[in-house]
Formats: structure tokens, C-alpha cells, sequence
């Protein structure tokens, strides 16, 4: 073997351990969430664990519902409010605006993505809660507070992919369409939404994700209150800030349960994952 | 490989500092204590950190911390550390400045955060829905407020959780139908602390007995303290401080 | 039967809905950075990034949460890069796309996706408490550098991968080795994407709170040592907002925030673009 050769050998060996320990810490908080949560869903079941409504941690019960509906009503909500918005305004700036406007705005809607939940959550804290509280009822700190920020907060990710989803499309499409007879509005509705329909799902997807993800922002204005909300305007807790909330002093068997519920979040992420992966598998070639 | 490096820790407490961490209610004090104590010696270093009493009694066995800070009496199973008491603090249940109501029972506290009584206009006040603040389970005040006010009760689970006093006295400020409890060492202009049981919530009442929620604050330690964190503990009980303490809004572990 | 509108009209209305609703999800965004610079410009000034809070927040500036956040990132990206990109350069270059680059990569996608928190637990549970390194800039950095390493991988790999084949192909008929062609034709072709991955980590790093807060703690005083607990930016804004010590600082803290992620986003968005522009 020449020098070069065993050179290359060696570099190659480096390189192998490099990527096995990158992969290794990787698998290694998989195995740990995942260690510390499973005995304690499966001593008590999974029944009790997912849909009871009972989260007394001091006293043994560790019943999961009330946050599970938290974060799926303040999740929904983000994204009523997001989807809209967001999609209205990708498709402003790739179908009804000019080329310049686009090159300025996107960029900057993209830096928007950038800044730290816990300004969104002040935000919400200093305008929106007393809004709510003032003019609407209730303390302010609520499901509708929190699904206006964290909509917000997905802002930027679902225009950035849509836009990137919709100028992807081939130019032929529109210019087809527009060859036939078609106004631009039927051309976005009809042709080059459907064609980047995979795409904006997509985005709709990821936005979800950081949506459930949110901690921070979401412990300044829903309120925390363990129960399952009745309207808009009462307070709610998350699985995420359920973990925060009671993470430094859970010893035992209740830490267990906090990591069960990093479980559930990580399979939900999973799924997510997942479903993104198989929709923007079916590209229009 | 990384697990290899990092594996030879522990060693490195002598450069971390005494790390003092805890309860929320005797964290802005132990921060101001800290402060001085680095001031007159220096080299020394002090970090405080908040997260409640149970996080501070749990990082003190767990040794994240060389102090743990509590707002509450030690539970049975915790008995096996060890405690010294630094200070007193009065409990003071708290409500928006611009709120009419001046005094409640300790029924009428018990029945308002159990969920039982929802509306201010029971008690006399304006007809809005009550907004009811408590704090986090593992929290050394909820805890004293549990034992001293609740008692056998639980609180509602529809009350609006925060975590930290700094927090419940924000929302309190800012939501004029709003109730809750903090450490009387932290009430300040922003928020009115009702009479208990007819009983005006300040010092003089406390020294004369006369206002009785109060709890100790103590500093935990698994075994007995390591040098670094006696010194400390022995210049909070000093004198010197002890003053501090009474200025600061606590009430000072020795009698005139 | 088929309600016939005219397309023109159609065009017209929802024309008028969609810059609607675009004009006000722009009016938002901007008014929130608005919002905050207006009342946290006034507050910055050489004296506020240059000395210590004093009295836990409520006076004095926010050097040490400075250094605090310098130190915590600077860490993050010296773990995360090396090990991120010597992964990539490893599954694209040296082995062939088969099931476990498959695995791999949808693992990195899961992890890039989980949320802070569980890292944050993650962190406390083994960093802070198991392996007792106390709350530290060491387990705040290892916490971040795992947090950021999966969306490092998947940058560097993608960077990596859009160098053209045809590069590669000249360098290995010239005679070069692979090492030679990846340090001396892939790499500097792919180093603008990558360095926006490392780039936009960073930023992520800035303005990271949840796993931050439970690991490296969140004590005022400047860190000496790789074990010292110190509090970054975004935790004392956070603090220092929450618990109402002092507005006109808090908004000091978010518009310093602000102003260094935007600037960072900025640089790699101009480096993305000379990267862009090499290939497009």
C-alpha cells in the first residue's frame, strides 16, 4: 500500500468516527427520551396516561388529557390563523406582484422567522392579553392569545416554503393557462396552486411542528391552568409547558412522566415528519 | 469521545463557584446577599439561581447545588438534609391596587382559589369573574399557602399557573379581577395585600404574632455543608446581614 | 346548473382580499420589530453593553448575559460543526445512498424538529444532574450543540451534494485522491451553504431560551470557567420581562436581540445568494 493510499485509508477511518459520533448522540437522546418515558406510561397504561384528566403529579396521578387537547386547540388555532395569512401572502408575491417587491419582502419576511419566541411571547403579554382581557372577557391569558402568537410565529415559515413551493412550478403552467383565456386569479386557484400543492402542504406541516414545539412564548400567555379549556378565553396548558413548568423539581417517577410526555412529542414530530416526507414525494415532474 | 472528556467532572465545583439554587421567594434576597458577600470577598463567587423550593431541596440532594433555597418547612421524606433557618417572610395574598375589597376571611380565601366562590360580587365588589393565580406545585410558597390557608383543600384547577412570585405579581398588577399569593418581602406598590382575617399584613403584626402566614426561609444541604458554603451560610446569619434582611422587607432570624 | 361569475370580477375581489390579508401579516411582522426597537433603542448604549446587571436586572446593563451568550454559542458551533460537517462529508462522499443514509437522514429531519424542551430536559437530566456538571456553560453547550447538530448535518449535506458531479470528475482525472478532491474541489465549492447553515445555527443558538434556562442556569456574573452557570440574553430578557424588574432594560435586552439576529440573518442571506449565484 503506498503512502497515499493509507493516507486515504486513515482519513476515511477519521471520517467514519466523525459520522459515527455524530449519528451516535443522535441515537443517543432518541434512547434516552425514550428510556425514561416508556416504563412510566406502561405502569400505569396507556389508557390512564393519555386520557385521564387528573395531572396531580405530588399525588401519583398523571393523567395527560387536559394538556394533549391544550396543545392540539392552540395548534389548530396557530394554524387557522397562519394558513390563511401565510398562503395569502406567497401567493401576493409570486402571482400579483412584481418580481422586485418579491426580492425585498421574502428575505425580510425570512429574518422575521429569526426572532426569539420569548419576544413574541412579550408581545403578547404587553398587547395582545389586555386586549383580550379588556375587550373580550376572562383573564387574557388564553387559548385565543396563544393561537394568535404562536399563528404568528409561523408566519414566516409557511410563506417562505410556499413561495419557494410556487415559484417552482414550471413557468409553462401559467403562461398555458394564461394562453387560454384564463384570468391570473383562475390561473393561481386552478393551475399553479394544485401543482404546488405538495409543497404548501408541506409548509403547513413544518409550521405545525414549531407551533407544538413552542414553549416559552406559550408559558407567558395561556395561562397554565391544567384543565380543558371550554372556550377561547379560558386559559390552557400544553405538553410543552407542562414539561417546563414542572422540570426542576420533578424527582422519580414524576420526572419519568415528563419524559413520557417527550415521547408523545416525539412521535407526534414523527408523524409530521413523516406525512411531509410522503407528500412532497408526489412532485408533478 | 466526548463522553470520555467530559466524564472527569465534578472536580470542577472549586471554579463553578457555591452554587445556591431554589426557591423564587428567597432568590432576589439571596442574590442581594450574594452580591455583598462577593463584594467583601472578593475572589469568591455566589450563583443564584431561581427554578422553586422543590427544585432547590431536589438539586441539594442531587448535588446540582451546594445550597438549596426553600420557602417552605422541609416535607418528611426530605428530613434526612439538613436545614438552618436564614430569615422569616410573611405571605400575603394579593390583589389589583384599583380592587375595592379590603379584607377576607380565611374561609372566604379558601373558597375564592378552591373554585367555589367565582364572582367579586359575593364578596362585595365589582361583578366580574374572579381570575385566581397560584403558583407551580413545586413551589415553596404554594406549598406554605397550601398548609397555612388551604389546609385539607385543594386549589382549583382552572387557576392560571405561574412560576415564579415576580410573575404572579405581574398579572396581578395588570388584571384587575385577578387574586394571588406572594412573598410579602416582594409586595410593592403594584399590588394591594389584604387584611387577613382583619389582620393588616406587615412586620409589626408579624413580630407581634398577631399576622400568621409566615414561613421560614432555609438553606438546604445534603450532610453537612462544605467550608465554601458554611461561610456563606455563617455571613447570611450575621449580624451585619441579618440587618440587611430586616431592611430588604424579611424578618430577621434573631429578636432585638 | 353552473352559477356563472365573471372572472374578471372574481379576479378582482379575491385580488383585493389577498393583498388584504398580505398587508396585514406584513403590518404585523414589522410592527413587532418596531414595536420593540422603538422603546429598546433608547435604552442601549455603550454603558449598557458594557456593564453588569446590578440588583438582578433591575439596574445597570447586560455585559455578562453578553458574554454569557458569546461563550454559550461559541461552544454550541466548535462541538456541532466539526462533527456536522465531517458527518456529511462522510454520507455523501464515502459511502453510497443506501437504506442507513435513509435512516439517518430522517432522523436528523425528526431531531431538527423536536422541540427545545425536550432538549432542555435531555440537557438537565444528564448534563446538569446525571453526569454532574452542575448548570454550566459546558451542559448549556453540549445542549445547544446537540439541539443544532441534526439541522447542521442536513445543511452541510445538502451544500454538499449541489456541488456538480462534474467537479469531482475533473479532479479525479487530474489524479487527485478523494481527500484531495473533497478539501480542495467540494468543499470550497459547498462552503457558502455550508457556512448559512452554520450561520442561521447561530442565530437559532441567540435566541434559544427553553433549553437554555434549565442548563446553563442563570447566574448574573460573568463565567470564568467552562463550569461556571451564566445567563444568556434571551433567559434575561426573558427574566427581566416576566417578573417585571425592569421594562426599559427588557427592552434594552430584546432590541441588542434583535439587532444581532437580524444581523446575522442578514450575512446568510447575502452568503446564500453568492452561493446561489456560483451555481444558478
Amino acid at each position: 500500500m503506498t503512502r497515499l493510499e493509507r493516507n486515504e485509508k486513515l482519513i476515511r477511518l477519521a471520517l467514519l468516527l466523525v459520522a459515527f459520533s455524530a449519528v451516535s448522540t443522535l441515537v443517543i437522546i432518541t434512547i434516552f427520551i425514550f428510556g425514561e418515558g416508556t416504563p412510566v406510561m406502561f405502569k400505569y397504561g396507556l389508557k390512564k396516561f393519555l386520557l385521564s384528566l387528573d395531572w396531580f403529579p405530588l399525588e401519583k396521578s398523571y393523567g395527560l388529557l387536559p394538556m394533549i387537547i391544550g396543545s392540539l386547540f392552540v395548534t389548530a388555532g396557530a394554524l387557522v390563523i397562519g394558513v390563511p395569512f401565510g398562503l395569502a401572502c406567497a401567493i401576493v408575491l409570486t402571482e400579483f406582484s412584481s418580481k422586485r417587491l418579491r426580492r425585498i419582502l421574502k428575505p425580510i419576511i425570512e429574518l422575521l422567522a429569526g426572532i426569539p419566541s420569548v419576544v413574541y411571547g412579550f408581545i403578547g403579554v404587553i398587547i395582545l392579553v389586555p386586549f383580550i382581557r379588556d375587550r373580550l372577557g376572562g383573564p387574557g391569558l388564553s387559548v385565543l392569545a396563544a393561537s394568535i402568537i404562536l399563528g404568528i410565529m409561523i408566519l414566516p415559515t409557511i410563506i417562505s416554503i410556499s413561495i419557494d413551493s410556487l415559484q417552482a412550478v414550471p413557468r409553462s403552467y401559467r403562461e398555458g393557462s394564461i394562453a387560454l383565456g384564463a384570468t391570473r386569479w383562475q390561473t393561481t386557484r386552478m393551475v399553479m396552486f394544485p401543482a404546488a400543492k405538495s409543497g404548501i402542504i408541506a409548509s403547513i406541516i413544518l409550521g405545525m411542528g414549531r407551533a407544538i414545539g413552542e414553549t416559552m412564548a406559550v408559558i407567558m400567555i395561556a395561562g397554565n391552568a391544567a384543565v380543558i379549556p371550554r372556550s377561547l378565553l379560558d386559559p390552557v396548558r400544553t405538553l410543552t409547558s407542562n414539561i417546563a413548568l414542572e422540570m426542576g423539581y420533578a424527582a422519580g417517577e414524576h420526572r419519568e412522566a415528563l419524559f413520557a410526555t417527550g415521547v408523545i412529542l416525539f412521535i407526534i414530530i414523527m408523524v409530521l415528519n413523516t406525512i411531509a416526507n410522503l407528500t412532497s414525494k408526489r412532485r408533478i415532474p | 469521545m466526548l463522553f470520555v472528556f467530559v466524564s472527569d467532572c465534578g472536580r470542577g465545583s472549586a471554579q463553578r463557584g457555591l452554587v445556591v439554587a431554589g426557591s423564587t421567594s428567597v432568590q432576589p434576597f439571596a442574590d442581594h446577599w450574594a452580591e455583598v458577600y462577593m463584594r467583601e470577598n472578593p475572589g469568591r463567587v455566589v450563583n443564584v439561581q431561581g427554578g422553586g423550593s422543590s427544585a432547590g431541596i431536589q438539586a441539594a440532594r442531587e448535588g446540582a447545588a451546594d445550597i438549596g433555597m426553600s420557602s417552605r418547612e422541609l416535607k418528611p421524606d426530605e428530613k434526612d438534609l439538613l436545614e438552618v433557618i436564614v430569615a422569616w417572610d410573611g405571605l400575603a395574598i394579593i390583589i389589583h391596587p384599583r380592587n375595592p375589597i379590603e379584607e377576607l376571611s380565611l374561609e372566604q380565601v379558601q373558597n375564592i382559589f378552591a373554585g367555589n366562590i367565582n364572582n367579586w360580587d359575593i364578596l362585595g365588589g365589582s361583578g366580574h369573574l374572579i381570575t385566581v393565580v397560584t403558583r407551580e406545585e413545586g413551589s415553596g410558597t404554594r406549598g406554605a399557602f397550601q398548609e397555612m390557608v388551604m389546609k385539607g383543600s385543594r386549589v382549583s384547577r382552572a387557576a392560571i399557573v405561574q412560576d415564579s412570585n415576580g410573575t404572579v405579581r405581574e398579572i396581578v398588577a395588570n388584571d384587575p379581577n385577578s387574586i394571588g399569593y406572594i412573598s410579602l418581602g416582594l409586595v410593592n406598590e403594584k399590588v394591594k395585600a389584604v387584611r387577613f382575617e382583619g389582620i393588616e399584613a406587615n412586620f409589626e403584626n408579624i413580630d407581634q404574632k398577631k399576622y400568621r402566614l409566615i414561613r421560614p426561609f432555609l438553606f438546604v444541604t445534603k450532610g453537612p455543608p462544605k467550608a465554601a458554603a458554611q461561610d456563606f451560610i455563617n455571613f447570611v446569619l450575621s449580624r451585619p446581614t441579618q440587618e440587611m434582611v430586616r431592611h430588604d422587607g424579611l424578618i430577621p432570624v434573631f429578636k432585638e | 346548473m353552473r352559477i356563472y361569475v365573471d372572472p374578471k370580477a372574481e379576479q378582482r375581489f379575491f385580488r383585493a382580499l389577498l393583498w388584504l390579508l398580505t398587508g396585514i401579516t406584513v403590518f404585523i411582522l414589522f410592527f413587532i420589530i418596531f414595536y420593540i426597537l422603538k422603546r429598546g433603542l433608547p435604552v442601549i448604549s455603550l454603558g449598557f453593553l458594557s456593564k453588569n446587571p446590578v440588583e438582578m436586572g433591575r439596574a445597570g446593563g447586560i455585559f455578562s448575559t453578553v458574554i454569557g451568550t458569546v461563550a454559550l454559542t461559541l461552544l454550541a458551533i466548535l462541538i456541532a460543526t466539526p462533527l456536522g460537517v465531517g458527518s456529511a462529508i462522510y454520507l455523501t462522499e464515502y459511502t453510497r445512498e443506501n437504506w442507513m443514509t435513509r435512516v439517518i437522514r430522517f432522523g436528523s429531519e425528526c431531531l431538527a424538529g423536536i422541540p427545545s424542551i425536550i432538549f432542555g430536559l435531555f440537557g438537565f437530566i444528564l448534563f446538569v444532574t446525571k453526569l454532574r456538571l452542575g448548570w454550566s456553560l459546558l451542559s448549556g453547550g453540549l445542549t445547544l450543540a446537540f439541539m443544532i447538530l441534526p439541522t447542521l448535518i442536513r445543511t452541510s449535506e445538502e451544500a454538499i451534494r449541489s456541488v456538480p458531479y462534474a467537479y469531482r470528475e475533473v479532479s479525479f482525472s487530474l489524479g487527485s485522491t478523494k481527500w484531495q478532491t473533497v478539501t480542495r474541489v467540494v468543499l470550497p465549492s459547498a462552503l457558502p451553504g455550508i457556512a448559512t447553515g452554520v450561520i442561521l445555527s447561530v442565530g437559532r443558538s441567540i435566541g434559544e431560551t427553553a433549553a437554555v434556562i434549565f442548563t446553563a442556569g442563570s447566574s448574573l456574573h460573568i463565567p470564568t470557567s467552562l463550569y461556571s452557570s451564566s445567563r444568556t440574553m434571551s433567559v434575561h430578557f426573558y427574566i427581566l420581562a416576566r417578573e417585571g424588574i425592569s421594562m426599559a432594560n427588557a427592552y434594552g435586552t430584546a432590541a441588542v436581540l434583535i439587532i444581532s439576529i437580524l444581523a446575522i440573518n442578514v450575512l446568510a442571506y447575502t452568503l446564500m445568494n453568492k452561493f446561489m449565484r456560483k451555481y444558478c
